[in-house]
């Protein structure tokens, strides 16, 4: 329970620091907000890797491989479109 | 290594997440953002992998494998896809977090059932409850994303999909899934409720985004990201790790707040969204006796004699320009325009497109200048100095309803005042209504004239006539 409420304490002072920090985003920039916020979304990579364990059963195998794919190209594929985009706001003329 | 160091080592990443946010606020410091963002994520590789400690070499070759997979695919569709297909590929990694997510889950839980080890943490409360929140929103997450992509990408009817007793069937849902993973809480050896929380909830979130229309689906993207984040936050709580509880929650803050804009944006609550029927009454009947005769079309010429004369004109996109892919033709046009000493903005309503800033990233991906586009309550006052406003495949945003019919399923949403300018050119394929369903009645104001052409054609038609005065 003590454990509980210390992650809960991180997890709500993170979303308020979320909250702060976005709040100043503007409108202009809030699809790379999204697509770079989404690539952070796939953290989960660590959860992904910290489960696979070769010498388990092949299932706890076979879905770890498939998370860590998953969540690769989450993060991949976020951040890569993300700069694909920002080059685009580049301050021209 | 140390547990104490690799944690420290989490702390700087989940620092370097929050900072590359900030420095997403402004176009100039973004790069770099994104640039800490990433390099926050490799150093929490590096660090999973320190915590690992000594890894077998089945291990790396399977890990490895796994990440080099999940490299080139990621690479390769973020590099391919089209900026008009952001929307898609922002959905479809959304899911694919979302999927990580309830396997993460799935696998802890099956991994001490197998091993016998840390079998303490199936009486643990905290353990249970979280891994049956990460089977929940994660296949939330998983199907609703990919219903949200088949929408964007025409797979799926993107209208609303609606049926009798539709609300009762997601309660209904809802609700199960909530049982079922109760059953997984208080058994928790029993592995199939895991997967059954997984399958209901998966079922729940098809049930969730099918009855969502096109109008709608910047709320229903900024929601998915939110829950994206979530998910990914659960599984934090699941193996007690603070850098996935901190970024999950910086992503689930971002979608939400995201969301809230959003639905703002078009005066309506986010239960009004899941559970209403916007779209859904679409009466096509109406429509025609509203125009009856009364609209004036023109032509590519007399639209380029009235930009001739004009002093300033705003262009308002609309996801209409984003489906003709006439984002280089407007960016001809504000070329002609500029090169005749017309000042150019364009007008962005904070809906516009199929997520939030979309029409900023068509704009931007066609070279237009980011302090030529203007926001909704920026340009607002201003309408009445603009001597011709161009409407490229926009419509409900620019709806007077919204104003004057309170009965209207748009009343109260904030509107571009393009009523204002002088002439009002509206570039439409034909007078079908828009997403919400509604007639125009813009379209039959006296200073309004209909352009019915494709959004690209009509642009490329109005640059080559200009061309020619």
């Amino acid at each position: 329970m003590e454990q509980f409420v210390s992650y809960l304490t991180i997890f709500l002072i993170a979303v308020f620091v979320g909250i702060e920090v976005i709040n100043r985003i503007p409108p202009l920039l809030h699809t790379p907000l999204m697509s770079g916020s989404n690539a952070i979304s796939g953290i989960t990579i660590i959860g992904a890797i910290l489960t696979l364990h070769a010498s388990h059963s092949w299932i706890i195998q076979v879905l770890g491989f498939i998370a860590i794919v998953g969540a690769t190209i989450n993060v991949i594929g976020g951040f890569v479109v993300t700069h694909r985009m920002l080059g685009m706001f580049k301050k021209k003329d | 290594m140390e547990k104490a160091y690799i944690n420290l080592l989490y702390l700087v990443s989940s620092i370097l997440f929050i900072i590359g946010l900030k420095l997403l606020s402004h176009p100039k410091t973004a790069v770099r953002g994104n640039f800490t963002g990433a390099l926050g994520m490799f150093l929490a590789v590096v660090g999973v992998f320190l915590e690992y400690g000594t890894i077998k070499q089945s291990d790396i070759i399977l890990i490895g494998s796994a990440i080099l997979v999940g490299t080139a695919i990621g690479a390769y569709i973020a590099l391919k896809v089209e900026m008009t297909g952001m929307p898609q590929l922002v959905a479809l990694l959304n899911g694919l977090g979302g999927l990580a997510s309830f396997l993460v889950g799935g696998n802890s839980l099956m991994e001490i059932l197998e091993t016998g080890k840390n079998t303490e943490l199936l009486s643990n409360l905290q353990f249970t409850i979280s891994t049956a929140a990460t089977g929940i929103i994660g296949a939330v997450t998983l199907t609703g994303s990919l219903i949200a992509f088949g929408k964007l990408q025409g797979l799926v009817s993107e209208k609303a999909v609606r049926y009798f007793g539709d609300q009762i069937v997601k309660v209904l849902f809802l609700i199960g899934s909530i049982y079922l993973g109760y059953l997984n809480v208080i058994e928790p050896t029993k592995i199939e409720w895991y997967w059954y929380v997984v399958l209901v909830a998966s079922i729940l979130g098809v049930l969730l985004v099918m009855p969502i229309g096109g109008a709608d689906m910047p709320v229903v993207i900024a929601l998915l990201n939110s829950y994206s984040g979530l998910a990914a936050s659960a599984t934090g709580f699941v193996l007690g790790n603070n850098v996935l509880i901190i970024s999950g929650s910086l992503v689930g803050a971002s979608g939400i707040l995201l969301t809230q804009i959003m639905c703002k944006a078009m005066n309506r609550s986010l239960p009004n969204v899941l559970f209403g029927g916007w779209g859904a009454a679409a009466s096509t009947a109406e429509t025609g006796d509203i125009y009856a005769g009364k609209t004036k079309a023109t032509s590519a010429e007399e639209v380029a004699m009235l930009l001739d004369m004009a002093q300033r004109v705003v262009i308002v996109p609309g996801y209409g320009m984003a489906v003709a892919q006439a984002q280089h033709a407007v960016r001809e046009l504000y070329n002609q325009l500029t090169d005749r000493n017309i000042e150019v903005e364009f007008a962005i309503h904070p809906v516009a497109g199929r997520m939030p800033g979309h029409m900023n990233v068509l704009l931007a991906e066609a070279d237009i200048p980011y302090d030529k586009m203007k926001e909704m309550d920026e340009i607002n006052p201003t309408f009445n100095t603009v001597d011709v406003v161009i409407i490229n495949g926009a419509n409900d945003v620019v709806n007077p309803l919204a104003k004057t019919d309170p009965g209207s399923p748009i009343a109260g949403m904030p509107i571009l005042d393009v009523d204002k300018a002088k002439t009002i050119i509206v570039i439409k394929r034909s007078l079908s209504p828009g997403f919400a369903g509604v007639p125009n009645p813009l379209f039959i104001q006296e200073n309004c004239l209909m352009y019915f052409q494709d959004g690209k054609k009509a642009t490329q038609e109005i640059v080559t006539a200009l061309k020619d005065t």
